[in-house]
């Protein structure tokens, strides 16, 4: 396999992300391993097996309709959703299969999050936004929650923004804020693991750039698989990068090194631009 | 473009005759305009101001008594008293057992149908449900009076210790109820149909169970839509008519007690109608000031309830 | 399976692990039921409503229920007349209410600008569609009576007309009489109106705009895309809301009870008993739309308020409400085919 073509310059990354990161030295919070999946009669999901590390990003790139939703859609059931899907494989959250029927999904979702592309506030207050999940989960105190919204708030750091209109509608917040407070908004359940689809695709640059630093922060302390088409992005806030092509899992491995000396033909092709 | 004079012309004779059938259509389009304003022309006539020798209601009767009397006596000849607040307490009294009925039954059937019934559930549930909403008012006047206060409320309140009369507002309420039970679901289901996919998504995703989905999440969006189709059947059950002047029976008492008879604005301009007093005498007038206010009750719940419904599609859309 | 050996995890996913969460599936599931119940109870209320309703028309119904007239005597008393009203009633209401409300609603939706005038209509339609139907009673019996008696005296046989001052046609004589079909019918078309245009603009909405660019482009009119184009496509749309109007208005018996309608009727409109006179005796059909009625709510009403100590008209009621639900029945499986039919042949 050839080097990379010259014309590829991997941007650096954002702070607290170690693109070089050795995967296998690492715990694993998500294993997957055959997974298949199926709308109906279509099968989606060929025969995916991907690990992802404790505390690490995992960027998931590739062109439209390849499966990347679907796939991240398993990591928390929330294909369950969908009329006719089904799957087979295993994929352990924490050394749990949560493919099994028993897996009480309402927990699993607790604990692996999800931020949308769309961002998709409630119509409700910037407080009863974040402290939705607390509160549906049984959480009454007051004081705890304006503590627990406060801290997520200011994780996503949107605290500064918003302090002084907590009971304002969430639906008057721009598009980034938005996005930000849906990020708190899944911090507020404590989640392990956070599932990001797309979650910049709709924003402006200075937007997309505070999520991206954002992430680099959450990596931290939380585990996160995201979508990307953004090839830069995907570069700057991962560990490990992982390209889906028409429902396959082609390749997998560290960010710098999928950049600079993909394995894969297919690969090289699709991140510096040829195709896709 | 001299040169095509021929198709030219043609062309604009075609214009002419369309244009002449566009007048048409927009006559049709107008008369709807033409009968509000005959509506209101009539009521105002008839009861605030009439032209040349007739004498319009509210020139006998004063309205500080229509408004505030609470005794409503038309039959009782030249000493008749107009007071409306027994007229409006049996309207209200139908009207809210009517909602106490259709809106938990309306929003329990437009959450099911929305939230949990599969395609197949629900490809019967509507037209049955459009079944209900087409059968007469007058059948449901007959099921109130025949079979729900012999068979239903008699027994029911025998057993409890009560005495309901043959004639009661309650068994019209239920059977208003039941009528517009079709209109909130269906409006509702609308509304709660619209609130996209993705809120749905992200609250499944922040761990919530089916309930909190549609209990905490959806309906709450939903809200402003789904109170507007309360306000409209609300109003609905205002104007019912038949089903209440059969079952409510024709006695104008100012009471909110549902086990007993009472009349509604709409039963009495029917009493009226029918009724034998001459043409312009008062007792017969008073339909047109009992019309009127029928008319701006119902015209402001439905403005309101409007209003509310475009700005709640304005949020989603 | 062959699975790596699971570190331990501060959770466990399973199902009931958490006592918190099985609390809250259970509401859930509690909810759903409850939401159940409540929907297929509404469904339950019309099996009950139908059958008391059967149950109680046992008494009565019988074929000369069919063809017997008003009586007192409760096993005597037919819907004959009834029948025949309703079936006028209707015919002469769609004459009126489907051209104007078609024609209302193809303006609306194709010709209209957005002026202020335009506006206006629309805005007047959705609150005149929220008018209860007693209302518009008020104003048929307060405008199109007068007519009506004006047109009696005109019609009385002893009126002429000059036309341009040569001719003096002499008027024939007709019976008019004050709660007549006619006024029935303009009455009962202005309740339904509303109904037709939104139903006819909801069917023009649906036509794809596809079609409209495509015949333009071919270089028909505004309105030969209309006519021969639009109208088409949003025909069985149109139908269907209309037919779904007609059986209201089939239903409806307050605007009735308002201008006067017989409630009491020993009569059919124009004498006509049975289809054979339509050929047989077809002059009658001229008196029909200015001779009085009756109709079937309203002879229902009429049964159901009747005072008898033995409970007879109970079952003439019930009976009259069979009859009046096969009617509408009748009605809406025709909409009902023509929707199938229609969305069968025309797809987009
Ligand atoms: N609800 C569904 N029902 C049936 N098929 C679906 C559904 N959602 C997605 N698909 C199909 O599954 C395939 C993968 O879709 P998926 O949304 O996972 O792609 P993706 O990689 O996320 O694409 P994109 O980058 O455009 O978001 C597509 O072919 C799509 O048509
Ligand atoms: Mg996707």
């Amino acid at each position: 396999m050839p080097a990379i073509t010259s014309a590829m310059s991997v941007p650096p990354s954002v702070p607290g992300v170690d693109r070089n990161l050795d995967t296998s030295r690492h715990a694993s919070a998500i294993d997957v391993r055959n997974m298949n999946f199926y709308y109906g009669e279509h099968q989606v999901l060929f025969d995916i097996s991907l690990m992802v590390p404790e505390r690490s990003v995992t960027a998931l790139i590739g062109p439209s309709g390849c499966g990347k939703s679907t796939f991240l859609r398993t990591l928390n059931r929330m294909n369950d959703l969908v009329e006719g899907s089904r799957s087979t494989g295993v994929c352990l959250v924490e050394g749990q299969n949560i493919m099994d029927p028993a897996v009480d999904v309402v927990l699993l979702r607790k604990h692996v999050g999800m931020v949308f592309q769309k961002s998709t506030p409630f119509p409700k207050s910037i407080f009863e936004n974040v402290a939705y999940g607390p509160r549906v989960s049984g959480e009454k105190n007051r004081a705890v929650l304006a503590d627990l919204v406060e801290s997520c708030l200011r994780k996503a750091a949107l605290w500064d923004e918003v302090k002084d209109r907590l009971n304002t509608s969430a639906m008057a917040l721009s598009g980034g804020q938005q996005q930000r407070l849906c990020i708190a908004r899944t911090l507020a359940t404590n989640p392990r693991i956070i599932l990001m689809d797309e979650p910049a695709s709709a924003l402006d640059p200075a937007s997309t750039d505070r999520i991206e630093n954002l992430i680099g922060e959450l990596c931290a302390n939380y585990t996160i698989v995201i979508v990307t088409h953004n090839m830069q992005q995907a570069s700057r806030v991962s560990h490990q990068t992982a390209f889906f092509f028409k429902g396959r899992l082609v390749e997998v491995g560290p960010t710098m090194k999928i950049f600079t000396s993909p394995s894969e033909k297919q690969t090289e092709d699709y991140i510096t631009g040829r195709f896709g | 473009m001299s040169e095509t004079p021929v198709s030219w012309a043609t062309r604009r004779q075609h214009r002419r005759h369309e244009t002449l059938i566009q007048w048409a259509l927009f006559f049709c389009a107008a008369l709807s305009v033409l009968t509000t304003a005959a509506i209101i022309l009539v009521l105002l006539s008839n009861a605030v101001y009439a032209p040349g020798d007739k004498t319009a209601f509210f020139e006998k009767v004063s309205l500080w008594e229509f408004l505030t009397g609470t005794h409503w006596k038309p039959s009782d000849g030249p000493g008749g008293k107009y007071g409306i607040w027994p007229l409006l307490s049996g309207t209200f009294l139908v009207a809210i057992v009517a909602a106490a009925v259709s809106i938990p039954a309306g929003l329990g059937a437009a959450i099911y149908m929305s939230e949990y019934a599969n395609p197949k559930e629900r490809e019967w549930i509507k037209p049955v449900l459009e079944v209900l909403a087409g059968i007469p008012s007058v059948v449901f006047g007959f099921f109130a009076l025949k079979f729900i206060t012999p068979v239903v409320l008699k027994p029911l309140f025998q057993f409890l210790g009560a005495d309901i009369a043959v004639f009661n507002s309650l068994s019209a309420g239920i059977v208003v109820g039941i009528m517009v039970t079709p209109l909130i679901a269906s409006l509702s289901e609308d509304v709660i149909r619209s609130v996209p996919r993705s809120l749905r998504e992200a609250a499944y995703a922040l761990g919530s169970t089916r309930f909190d989905v549609s209990a905490k999440v959806v309906v709450p969006a939903a809200l402003s839509g789904i109170l507007a189709s309360f306000l409209l059947a609300f109003s609905r059950a205002i104007g019912e008519t038949m089903a209440v002047a059969i079952a409510a029976g024709g006695n104008p008492v100012f009471t909110l007690n549902p086990l007993r008879g009472a009349q509604t604005m709409t039963g009495f301009m029917v009493h009226a109608s029918t009724g034998d007093s001459a043409a312009d005498s008062i007792p017969r007038m008073s339909m047109y000031a009992v019309g009127i206010t029928l008319f701006v009750i119902t015209l402001i719940i439905n403005l309101i309830s409007g209003w509310i419904l475009r700005r709640y599609r304005e949020v989603y859309q | 399976m062959n699975l790596p050996e699971s570190k331990a995890s501060a959770v466990s996913f399973t199902s009931g692990a958490d006592s918190y969460i099985r609390r809250r599936l259970l509401i859930s599931r509690a909810f759903s039921w409850i939401c159940r119940l409540v929907t297929y109870a509404s469904l339950a209320v019309l099996l009950v409503l139908i059958g008391s309703i059967l149950w109680s028309s046992l008494g009565r119904l019988s074929p000369n229920f069919l063809w017997n007239h008003y009586s007192m005597n409760p096993m005597k008393a037919g819907i004959l007349a009834g029948l025949w009203g309703s079936f006028w009633l209707v015919l002469i209401t769609a004459l009126f209410s489907i051209p104007i409300g078609v024609g209302s609603a193809v303006y609306l939706e194709e010709l209209a600008k957005d002026n202020f005038f335009v506006r206006i209509i629309k805005v007047n339609l959705s609150n005149l569609a929220g008018v209860p139907s007693i209302v518009y009673g008020i104003l048929g019996l307060t405008a199109f009576r007068p007519m009506m008696m004006f047109m009696q005296t005109l019609f009385d046989g002893q009126h002429a007309i000059n036309i341009g001052g040569m001719f003096r046609v002499r008027l024939v004589h007709l019976s008019i009489f004050d709660g007549s079909l006619l006024i029935g019918a303009l009455t009962m078309s202005l309740v339904i109106m509303p109904t037709v245009i939104i139903a006819s603009q909801e069917a023009l909405r649906a036509v794809p705009q596809s079609i409209r660019v495509a015949s333009l482009a071919l270089g028909a009119t505004r309105w030969q895309t209309i006519w021969r184009q639009v109208i088409p496509a949003a025909l069985p749309g149109i139908a269907t809301g209309v037919i779904l109007s007609i059986s209201r208005a089939m239903g409806e018996a307050a605007p009735l009870m308002m201008i006067g309608v017989l409630t009491v009727a020993s009569m059919c409109p124009g004498g006509i008993e049975s289809p054979v006179q339509l050929v047989t005796e077809p002059s009658r059909l001229l008196s029909v739309p200015f001779d009085q009625f009756t109709a079937m709510p309203v002879e229902i009403y009429d049964w159901s308020k009747q005072p008898d100590p033995q409970d007879r008209f109970t079952s003439v009621a019930a009976a009259g409400i069979v009859v009046l639900l096969l009617v509408l029945l009748t009605i809406n499986a025709v909409a009902m085919i023509v929707r199938t039919r229609a969305s069968r042949k025309l797809q987009w």
